[in-house]
This record gives C-alpha cells, structure tokens and sequence, in this order.
C-alpha cells in the first residue's frame, strides 16, 4: 500500500536538485537560438520535470496499480484533447495568420 | 436479505478495533487512506483537463500568430518567472519533507515544513503580484487601456489574455493550496494528524504537488520558447 512506503529523505533531495539543474538549463537554452528545437527542448524538459514529481514526490512509483492506471489515464485523455482539437484547427482554411 | 448488513455492522462494531480516525464505512485505516489518495488522483485528473482546455488553446493561438506571441512573450520578465519556478519547487521539497515527517509522526517536523511550505506559496504569490503590477503600470493588460506596437495590437491582447487567464487560475490554486496547507497545519497542531493517520498531509501534498507541475509548463510556454521566433 502507498501508505505504508516511506521514501527515504535522501532522494527527496536528490530530485530536488534534478529538478532545479533542469530548470537552469531550460533557461540557459532559452536565450540561445535553435529555431524550432526551443520549443522542443523546453518541453522536453518540463516533461521531465513533471514526471519526477509525479513519480517520486507524488509517490506514485511506490503507489498501487490502479494509482497508476489514473495517472496514466490523465496523461491519455489530455493526449485526445489536444491532438483531436490542433487536428482539427491547424487543418482549416479558416484560420487567419498574421 | 437482511442478514448481509446485519453481519457487516456486527463484524464494523465488535470484531474490530476501531481507531478514532478510521470512518465507519473502511475495514481499516490502510484501505481508507488507499481511498482518499485514489480519490484525490481522480480530481487531479479534472484538473489536468481543466488545464488541458487553456494549453490547447495556447498552443493552437501559438501556432496561428507565432510573431505576435513572441514579442509578447519578451515583455515577460523572465528573471522573475524563473526565480517563481525555483521557489515552487523548493516548495515541493518542503511538502514532501512534511509528508515524510508526519509518516514517522514527528509532529514539530511537520508544523515546521507544513509552515515553510506556506511561506515559499506566499512568497511566489508576492512575485507574482509584483509583475501583474508592472503588467497594469506598461498598460499590458487587455482591454479599453491596452497599449502595444500597432503592428500586433490586436494579436498581443490575445497572449496577454491568455497569460493572465493561465497564470490567474494558477495563483487561484495556490491560494486555496494555501488554504488547506492553513487547515493541515491546525489538524497537526491539535493533534489530529498522528503517525497512524497522517493521509490527510499525504493527499494535501498531492494538490500541492500538481499546481508546482502546472507551473513547470506554464513557465517556459509562457516565458521562455518565444524568445528566438525572428520578427
């Protein structure tokens, strides 16, 4: 059970640190140029950011199956929501640049 | 037919133990506590559509008027924006030092991490007033008193919507965080939270956790990738 697993401080402090080198580097990369791969990069690492805390001080590598299947769940529905609708508005006429 | 709940109020009142924490309807503290994290995630998973709507919308308004996007996105302070993210993980740290205390039961350790995890909250609330502040002062806010280069007048007022929507519906999040890390730190103090029953922390920490996330994207969408797009 989630409950009865307790995480050891140590690694509390060592994601701690992951997650402040990582947001160092995405504001380092930020300022130089690499066209389209910023975007790439920046959220590359917020995905890795977000993951760590989920799966550490959210606990959720030490938590249930069916934990998991929400988590996952979350991850899968907002996956729909935005493909389906950039699918669907980057696609059209309609839409005026500029 | 009646026999069923017959034996199930036999078996909640006189085979068990009941400690003062656990609620009628749980066989035990472990299942309870399975119940409201599970509970919790659930919500959690609302609230990332919730958010999911206004990143969608970002990302489609983005990709439609990308020049207009970055050079809003330059009128961002982005020394402010990253010391907020650097606040809100030390926050996270200091929430998840909270959860780990009351899993031992040490009660002062959580009264401690619980009121430095309130202290860094208010702090990036302070820093975020300070730049919706100077938002209003440049007149950076959509509306009758928007000023910007005429060039992208009408396209900048919708990243800037955009920003105070995101950002606002963010900082409402923390203040009600705050509110119930306020509740968490009373629940410790008299004595409710114990090394038994310390989910209560747990599941807070679940809520505090997951708006620190929603910041980790809405700092680089919002104040770092625009800052190349040549114009």
């Amino acid at each position: 059970m989630s409950n009865h697993v307790i995480v050891p401080v140590r690694t509390y402090y060592l994601i701690f640190l992951t997650l402040m080198v990582c947001t160092a580097i995405t504001v380092a990369v930020a300022f130089v140029d690499l066209g389209r791969l910023n975007a790439v990069v920046a959220m590359t690492i917020a995905v890795l950011k977000a993951t760590l805390v989920v799966l550490f001080f959210m606990h959720v590598k030490y938590s249930t199956r069916l934990t998991w299947a929400v988590v996952i769940g979350s991850v899968f529905w907002l996956g729909i929501l935005i493909v389906m609708t950039a699918g669907d508005y980057l696609t059209r006429r309609w839409s005026t640049y500029g | 037919m009646p026999e069923i709940p017959a034996v199930a109020h036999e078996r909640g009142h006189h085979h068990h133990h009941h400690p003062a924490a656990l609620a009628h309807h749980f066989e035990d503290l472990g299942q309870q506590s399975e119940a409201a994290t599970l509970g919790m995630w659930v919500f959690l998973v609302t609230e990332v559509l919730f958010f999911g709507g206004l990143f969608t919308a970002y990302s489609i308004y983005r990709a439609w008027y990308p020049d207009a996007f970055a050079v809003a996105s330059h009128e961002l302070d982005i020394t402010l924006g990253a010391t907020n993210t650097a606040v809100l993980i030390t926050s996270s740290l200091t929430m998840a030092l909270a959860v780990h205390a009351a899993q031992l039961g040490e009660r002062g350790k959580v009264l401690i991490f619980l009121a430095l995890t309130m202290v860094l909250g208010a702090a990036f609330l302070g820093i975020k007033s300070v730049e919706y502040y100077e938002k209003f002062v440049e007149h950076h806010v959509p509306g009758p008193n928007f000023q910007f280069d005429e060039k992208y007048f009408k396209n900048a007022q919708i990243f800037f919507s955009l920003y105070f929507v995101m950002t606002g519906l963010h900082a409402l999040h923390m203040i009600i965080g705050l509110g119930i890390m306020t509740w968490m730190f009373i629940w410790s103090w008299n004595g409710t939270i114990t090394r038994e029953y310390s989910n209560p922390i747990e599941v807070s920490g679940l809520y505090w956790h997951f708006v620190d996330i929603v910041w980790i994207f809405l700092f680089p969408l919002l104040y770092l990738i625009g800052r190349h797009v040549h114009v």
